[in-house]
């Protein structure tokens, strides 16, 4: 009985599908001569803004997802793991903000289940306990790292590996398959650039072990064994695994590989779009809003920047309808 | 007048309250199902109002088949008038001839529902394929209607016996 609570809201959700952007507006967009003419493709599909800065048309276009959700639901704590990530991005500057105190307020995102202001105060006053218990340790321990050794990059891994975590500890306790599934592909990629990066830099197995965070889907020690042998070790484990079509992506580019992820994330959350119950509908279409919100900011920059077509095209994400 | 006298009697309208119960549950529940979905379809756009209002209702025929069942045996049993002089065995006949539509309402009522709901949905996103649309969960109504065949042909056919 539990899937049919949602029954007002899903069907909400498929007439509001109807304004997703689709693969042949974005076939539009790239054929727009540029940036100025791609808004005006935007705002005939109802996008608001951007007049000055097209990122402000793309954050309230992030806000009114949330806002639709607000309304629908009530309380959209369900879906805090998708904010997650924003929440450890600001936790990241909010460390930084300990060893350069001024001028870091505009890198914070302000789409998070945190208010960045609070967490903020919260590492320069050293007041742990006013931050979810969660972020408690990982704050506590990027802060020392940062005051001490002003190491940011080892800073940063720190927060990147409790992230993670967080989202895979909170896409198991939520027990939905949907958002187990989101919580899955996204810690099981994450780790795959991440092997991949530190097997083109050259880290080590130690920094693997502390940055790679753990998941159904992969075995973290042949992955950390297969990136200190190199690359094509690397596809051949990956070949063994569900992650195979990405592998050959990596030959290409660490680009194309996170294409790919996003892409994957698109193809398994689509038998979404004929689902009628549940919580499914509504966090697949958060999660197309979100991929639209990143191809169009691709697009618009490649075309600010005067980038050739098929550059931009290589990397604009699959869309859900 | 015993009550072991009139079991029969007592037999008889306890499958008729049944009949009437259960599918008339199901049926309140399917409807409310497909009223929710159907009012966010609304809520987005009111224009389709006509076309989910018919799938809401899909739902409700069980509810009227499980009343007409009810008043069938009523009135065949004597409650509505006349005789209600019923034998244990004719009793006990009417009380299972009145089964098909209790439970197949019921059931039927609610996986109808779920399949009036998803045809929202495909409303929702395409409304020139409502015709369509109607046809799944119209199938699930063929079950209920064919125990509602049974349960009307057992109601007329006991009273002709000889028990």
């Amino acid at each position: 009985m539990a899937e049919n609570q949602y029954l007002y809201q899903v069907a909400r959700i498929r007439t509001k599908e109807l304004s997703l952007l689709s693969a042949d507006f974005f076939e539009q967009l790239l054929a727009a001569p540029d940036d100025e003419s791609c808004i005006r493709l935007l705002r005939e599909k109802g996008w608001e803004g951007g007049q000055e800065d097209w990122e402000e048309m793309l954050s309230r276009e992030r806000s009114k997802t949330w806002e639709f959700m607000k309304e629908l639901l009530g309380d959209t704590s369900v879906f805090n793991v998708f904010l997650y990530g924003n929440d450890y991005s600001n936790l990241k500057a909010a460390v930084k903000s300990c060893k350069h105190p001024a001028g870091l307020f505009n890198l914070y995102l302000q789409q998070g289940t945190v208010p960045p202001e609070t967490m903020q105060k919260a590492l320069l006053e050293n007041r742990f306990e006013d931050l979810p218990e969660r972020m408690r340790q990982p704050a506590k321990e990027a802060q020392r790292v940062i005051l001490q050794t002003g190491d940011g990059q080892l800073c940063d891994v720190l927060i990147d590996r409790a992230a993670l975590d967080a989202i895979y500890k909170a896409g198991k306790a939520s027990k939905d398959p949907f958002l187990m599934l989101y919580a899955e592909i996204t810690v099981a990629c994450a780790d795959i650039k991440i092997a991949v990066r530190s097997m083109r830099t050259g880290k080590d197995g130690d920094f693997l072990s502390r940055a790679l965070s753990p998941c159904a889907s992969l075995d973290l020690e042949r992955l950390s064994q297969a990136a200190a042998e190199g690359q094509e070790e690397m596809i051949r484990y990956l070949d063994g695994t569900e992650y195979h079509e990405g592998a050959a992506m990596i030959r290409q580019s660490l680009s194309a590989f996170e294409r790919w992820c996003d892409n994957l994330l698109m193809r398994r959350i689509r038998p979404q779009l004929y689902n009628a119950f549940g919580l499914g509908p509504l966090a697949a279409y958060i999660l197309a809003r979100e991929n639209e919100i990143k191809s169009v900011r691709i697009v618009l920059s490649g075309k600010r920047n005067h980038l050739p077509e098929q550059w931009i095209r290589e990397r604009v994400r699959e869309t859900y309808v | 007048m015993s009550i072991m006298e009139n079991m029969g009697v007592v037999l008889a309208l306890l499958g008729a309250v049944i009949a009437a119960l259960a599918a008339g549950i199901g049926s309140s529940i399917g409807v409310g199902m497909t009223g929710e979905a159907a009012a966010g379809v609304v809520t987005e756009d009111p224009s389709k109002f006509s076309k989910v209002l018919v799938l809401q209702l899909l739902p409700g025929t069980q509810g009227i088949y499980g009343l007409l069942i009810g008043f069938i045996t009523l009135t065949q049993i004597g409650i509505m008038g006349g005789s209600a002089d019923i034998s244990l065995i004719k009793g006990i006949l009417y009380f299972v001839a009145c089964l098909p539509m209790a439970f197949v309402g019921y059931k039927s009522a609610i996986r109808q529902a779920r399949a009036s709901v998803a045809s929202i949905s495909l409303v929702a996103k395409r409304p020139d394929q409502f015709g369509k649309a109607m046809i799944f969960p119209a199938m699930v109504e063929t079950y209920a209607i064919l125990a509602l065949l049974i349960s009307i042909l057992s109601i007329f056919g006991i009273n002709s016996l000889a028990v």
